[in-house]
């Protein structure tokens, strides 16, 4: 088991005869990912990397049976592919574009939730269950299946978690990355409910940043629903306020979202906080008893 | 990004928003006109882009033509937080018996825009969140129905009870406001305080608003009032290469791939006793030309003393940055110690070309930490 792909998922590549989308199908086809199709609309007929090009999602669903999408179009036509993947029945959307304008996802996301889709970010790096599934931008060759989930709010950060963890025998069932967006599809609660029902996880490590409060929020959903240990690290401790730190979301805001109160809201439920990545190992094995 | 007061006043007024008389000016001269204009007491208010103007003295009330030439002499000029005063919005003194709060903005965790109000106006709203956090409305909006009138009318209703007047007012306001902050890809529309004047009406006396950064591709006119200062200048000019870049004050150069990378590397640098010299993500590209420009840019900041490069990659292949790096350091006479740290995609390549071309790497973030640090220590020596 894992969590959202897995051996049955069977993705499409929209922007796939992009610069990005050709080089990462590349990718995931080589790290044993089923990508059935992509979608380019007007170059329908075409492969690329022997996947089938279709013109809309609709087309591509029906000819290859596909459940998930990745996005690799421009952040300003990444909502329309994502309501397109949504309405044509795509389960579960990962962005990765970035940039996209925060208003576009405030628009998305009612339609997603009538659809009962599910969307990984956008602005993230996608997400994978070693030896299954990888979708997106990750560096396969350093993930090693295990029973650790993680999920984090930047990209190589979590490839330097995940390092940490394989170098120290700590595989993981999966690995998402959330984004670094204030406004963005699946967060910390969704995952943690679905790491602490995924049978295969025994310990979570989540991966935070400065800015919003989404971590305050998760140590309180801890505390109340989680029973698998939880370990944490956040980024930014010495980012100045009211700059934003690369991700749109990352930044201190009238005093609010720094990162000293995240680890006191976390510390204070009792999850370990890291000081730096490599303490990451060293806590979950004293968690787990290893 | 951020805009003064008197340009979102002027996006207010555009939608037909009550706003004060103002004038903007220059000069001392200038302001002793305005107020002769607009009439005793008049306002004389510092524009700039930072919060805080009032505490620094950047605002005052004058009561005639001479009080009106002091404040001017007093407060053109003035250093607020690093800004430099070089404009001032005289606006007309209005008598008022209440203050409110009215503002717009995202909330990350209902996704969704909020209309927040609260009779407790004239104060900073996160002062009023601490202590007194129930005087404020908070309104999660449905973007498929926007502000209907139903909607504000609900919510005028709970801030001003049945005084119809006001009522009426508040509900024209808040559909005025939402279409705002919709049509120029608002993060913020502030009104605080919006007071209720002596004779009964609702009249906006500050206006904030800042924008959202990835939508201002399809927002000109907004982008038409950006005034970037010299750090926020250096910062876009390395956005047009690609990078994301921050100054900060210390000596250690970073140069990393991924913004939360980047953070945990500044603060990796802190932990062991360092300070890094700026946040520098270069982003998800192997274009060798990114590196170059980094490098400049890092340099460029005559307080450092080393370079830090920790690449990890995922979508930048460590080949790629590299080769990139060797062709930096061939373009640029680098005076100063670097220490490298490359690991993932492609690693074991890029590793090889370092060493090929004898540059220091090591393995490990905390590793590539310390050494800066003592390599900056060494280098002060």
């Amino acid at each position: 088991m894992s969590i959202l792909v897995n051996k049955n998922t069977k993705l499409l590549v929209q922007g796939i005869t992009g610069r990005d989308g050709s080089f990462h199908t590349k990718k995931m086809i080589e790290y044993g990912t089923n990508v059935v199709g992509g979608v380019s609309p007007g170059k329908s007929g075409q492969l690329v990397h022997g996947v089938p090009v279709f013109n809309t999602v609709a087309d591509a669903i029906k000819s290859t049976g596909a459940n998930t999408s990745v996005i690799f179009v421009p952040a300003p036509f990444a909502a329309d592919a994502i309501l397109e993947a949504s309405e044509a029945g795509i389960e579960l959307v990962i962005a990765i574009s970035e940039g996209v304008p925060t208003l576009d996802m405030v628009r998305v996301t009612p339609y997603l939730k009538k659809r009962g889709t599910k969307l990984v970010g956008a602005n993230c790096p996608g997400l994978i269950s070693p030896d299954e599934a990888m979708v997106g931008i990750l560096p396969g060759n350093i993930f090693l299946k295990g029973n650790i989930g993680l999920m984090s709010r930047s990209g190589t950060l979590t490839y330097e978690m995940v390092y940490q963890l394989t170098s120290n025998g700590l595989g993981q069932s999966t690995c998402v990355g959330i984004g670094g967006d204030p406004v963005a599809g699946l967060y910390y609660e969704e995952l943690l409910q679905m790491f602490e029902e995924d049978p295969e996880t025994e310990a979570i490590v989540l991966i935070g940043e400065i800015g919003g409060d989404a971590e305050e929020r998760a140590a309180q959903y801890i505390k109340e629903h989680i029973t698998k240990p939880v370990v944490g690290f956040i980024g930014g401790l010495t980012a100045p306020p009211g700059k934003r730190m690369g991700h749109a979301g990352a930044i201190i805001s009238s005093g609010t979202g720094t990162g000293a109160e995240k680890i006191a809201a976390f510390e204070a439920v009792g999850v370990q906080v890291a000081r730096q990545p490599s303490e990451i190992p060293e806590l979950l094995k004293k968690l787990l008893k290893i | 990004m951020k805009i003064h007061e008197y340009q979102a006043k002027e996006i207010l007024a555009r939608y037909e928003i009550p706003v004060t008389n103002e004038i903007l000016c220059y000069t001392v001269g200038e302001v002793e006109a305005a107020a002769q204009k607009l009439g005793f007491p008049a306002v004389v208010k510092a524009q700039v882009l930072t919060g805080g103007r009032g505490k620094a003295g950047g605002v005052k009330l004058v009561r005639n033509a001479e009080e009106a030439n002091v404040a001017a002499e007093k407060i053109l000029g003035m250093d607020i937080k690093g800004f430099i005063v070089e404009k001032v919005l005289v606006a007309q003194g209005v008598s008022f018996v209440s203050e409110i709060y009215a503002g717009l903005t995202i909330d990350r965790n209902a996704k969704s825009v909020v209309l927040m109000a609260s009779r407790e106006g004239g104060v900073e709203i996160e002062e009023v969140a601490k202590d007194n956090p129930g005087a404020i409305l908070k309104f999660a909006i449905d973007p498929d129905l926007g502000v209907a009138p139903f909607f504000a009318r609900k919510i005028a209703f709970a801030l001003f009870g049945n005084d119809m007047n006001l009522v009426r007012q508040a509900t024209d306001l808040f559909q005025k406001l939402y279409k705002v902050f919709i049509d120029t890809d608002a993060s913020l529309v502030e009104i605080n305080p919006l007071v209720i004047t002596s004779d009964g009406n609702l009249l906006a006396l500050d206006g904030k608003m800042t924008f959202d950064d990835n939508a201002l591709f399809r927002q000109p006119e907004i982008l038409a009032l950006n005034e970037p200062s010299e750090d926020e200048k250096k910062e876009i000019l390395a956005k047009e290469k690609g990078l994301s870049y921050i100054r900060l004050d210390g000596s250690i150069g970073c140069m990393v791939n991924g913004a939360g990378l980047a953070m945990a590397t500044m603060d990796m640098i802190k932990l062991y006793g360092g300070e890094p010299a700026n946040f520098l993500d270069i982003g998800g590209s192997s274009n060798p030309q990114k590196v170059i420009d980094a490098m400049n840019l890092i340099l460029s900041d005559k307080n450092v003393k080393v370079i830090m490069i920790n690449i990890f990659g995922g979508i930048t292949r460590c080949d790629d940055v590299a080769k990139g790096l060797i062709a930096a350091l061939e373009q640029i006479k680098i005076q100063i110690p670097i220490v490298i740290r490359l690991s993932g995609t492609n690693s074991k390549e890029g590793l090889e070309i370092l060493k090929s071309a004898s540059l220091p790497t090591v393995e490990t973030m905390s590793e590539a930490a310390q050494k800066a640090i003592s390599l900056s220590v060494d280098f002060l020596r």
